[in-house]
C-alpha cells in the first residue's frame, strides 16, 4: 500500500527549491510546469525538472510533474519529462475521459523500453471536469487519483471561495465519490493560506470526513499538519483491530452474519478496517502488529 | 559542429540558480570563451567552466562566448541551464547526447 497524504508543489523553474524537494518528507512532491511558470520559461523549467528527475534524490517522496494542458504546452512536457522517469504526471483541467485517452497515448509513445509506465493524477478543476469525473477516474488503469483544484473551480461557478468551503462541498462530494466508485483516491484542493495552522487542521479533517485520501499542499509547513489528520487516530486503530479480531471469530465458529456493538460488519467496512491498520503500520510497524 | 546562431539566456540571479548567456563566437576564436562570476569561485570555478563548456561540446558546440553569473547552482543546474541557453541561442538539441551525470 501507497500513501498520498501529501503532495507538495514546487516550483518547476526553481533550482532551489527543485533540489530541495525530499527533504519534507512529503507523500510526493509536484514538480511543477504549470501555473509556477511562465509561459515564457516553460523551456527552461522542462529542462531544469529533466535534471531534478535525473539527479535529486527524492527520498520517500513519490515524484510527481503537473503538466500543462494538452492544448497548451503538454504535449511537449510529456516528450520532455517522461523518459525521465517520474511516477505520476498530474494533468491539469481534465475535462473528459477523452483527455486521459490522449495522454496515455502520448505517454506511451516517449516511454522507454522496460520502463515502468508511467501513472496518471487527473486534476478537476471545473464544472464540465466534474461532471465527467466517474469517466475520467474509470479512462485508464494509469489513473491512480482524482484531484480536486478548487480555486479555478469556484471562479468557474462564479461563487466566493471561503477557508470555510461552502461552496465546493458538492464539489468534494463528488469527486470522492466518483474516485471510490472507479477504485481510486481522492485527493482535496490546497489550503491556500498558510499562516492559519487552524484552518488547515479543520480543513483537511473536514477532507479525511468525506473521503479524501490526501491533500495537495502548497507549503512545506503544510505537511506535518496533513500527515497527523490523515494517520489513523488510536481509537481508529481500535476499533479496526476490533473489527478483524470479530472477523476472524466468526469465521472460525462458522457465523455468516458478523457484528461489532450490534452493527453489522460487512465488506466495505472490513475494507476500511484493513486500509486503516495498513496505514498505521506504515506509521509505526512495531506497534500495530496484532 | 553546431554554432550559437544569436545571443540567448537561461537561468535566474536566484540562490542555487546560474544565469547563463551564450552568443556566437567572434572573429577568429576557435574555442569556448567562458566569462564567469561565482561565489565560489576560489572552490568551484574550475569545475563550473568545465561542465559548462563539457555541456556545450556533447551538443557539437566548440565555438561561442559565454557569460555565467553563478549564485550556488548544482552540477545538474549549470547543465539544464546552458542546454536551454543553446536551445534559445538556435542550437538544435541532441537528445542522445545529454547526460545529467557526467
Amino acid at each position: 500500500m501507497e500513501r498520498l497524504r501529501s503532495l507538495l508543489f514546487m516550483p518547476g523553474n526553481n533550482p532551489a527549491m527543485l533540489q530541495a524537494g525530499g527533504v519534507f518528507e512529503a507523500d510526493a512532491v509536484i514538480l511543477d510546469l504549470e501555473d509556477a511558470v511562465a509561459p515564457r520559461e516553460k523551456d527552461a523549467a522542462r529542462m531544469l525538472v529533466r535534471a531534478a528527475l535525473h539527479t535529486v534524490d527524492y527520498g520517500a517522496s513519490r515524484t510527481v510533474v503537473r503538466i500543462n494542458t494538452l492544448d497548451t504546452f503538454g504535449h511537449e512536457d510529456i516528450r520532455a519529462i517522461v523518459p525521465a522517469g517520474p511516477q505520476v504526471i498530474l494533468l491539469p483541467k481534465v475535462e473528459s475521459a477523452a483527455a486521459i485517452h490522449d495522454a496515455v497515448a502520448a505517454m506511451k509513445a516517449v516511454e522507454r523500453p522496460g520502463q515502468e509506465p508511467v501513472k496518471l493524477i487527473a486534476l478537476i478543476e471545473t464544472p464540465c471536469g466534474l461532471a465527467e469525473a466517474l469517466a475520467i477516474a474509470r479512462a485508464d488503469k494509469r489513473v491512480i487519483a482524482l484531484a480536486l483544484g478548487a480555486e479555478d473551480y469556484t471562479a468557474s461557478l462564479g461563487a466566493q471561495r471561503t477557508k470555510v468551503g461552502t461552496e465546493i462541498i458538492t464539489a468534494r462530494n463528488l469527486l470522492v465519490n466518483a474516485a471510490a466508485a472507479a477504485g481510486i483516491d481522492a485527493l482535496d484542493t490546497p489550503f491556500t493560506d498558510v499562516n492559519d495552522e487552524a484552518g488547515l487542521t479543520a480543513d483537511t479533517q473536514l477532507a479525511k470526513q468525506l473521503g479524501f485520501k490526501g491533500k495537495l499542499c502548497i507549503n512545506p509547513r503544510q505537511i506535518d499538519t496533513v500527515h497527523d489528520v490523515f494517520n489513523p487516530s488510536e481509537a481508529e486503530i481500535n476499533w479496526a483491530r476490533r473489527v478483524l479480531a470479530a472477523i476472524r471469530q466468526a469465521e472460525a465458529e462458522g457465523t455468516g452474519v458478523v457484528a461489532l456493538d450490534g452493527k453489522m460488519i460487512d465488506a466495505p467496512i472490513v475494507s476500511r478496517a484493513q486500509r486503516t491498520l495498513a496505514l498505521a503500520r506504515l506509521q509505526n510497524p512495531q506497534e500495530v502488529e496484532a | 559542429m553546431k554554432t550559437v546562431e544569436k545571443p540567448a539566456q537561461a537561468g535566474t540571479l536566484e540562490s542555487g540558480d546560474i544565469l547563463v548567456v551564450v552568443a556566437p563566437a567572434t572573429g577568429a576564436q576557435d574555442d569556448i570563451a567562458i566569462e564567469l562570476q561565482s561565489l565560489v569561485m576560489a572552490q568551484y570555478g574550475d569545475a563550473i567552466r568545465e561542465t559548462i563548456a563539457s555541456t556545450m561540446r556533447t551538443q557539437g558546440v566548440t565555438r561561442a562566448v559565454v557569460q555565467a553569473t553563478d549564485r550556488g547552482a548544482l552540477d545538474c543546474t549549470i547543465r539544464a541551464r546552458v542546454l536551454t541557453a543553446l536551445a534559445r541561442g538556435g542550437v538544435g538539441l541532441e537528445e542522445g547526447a545529454i547526460s545529467w551525470n557526467a
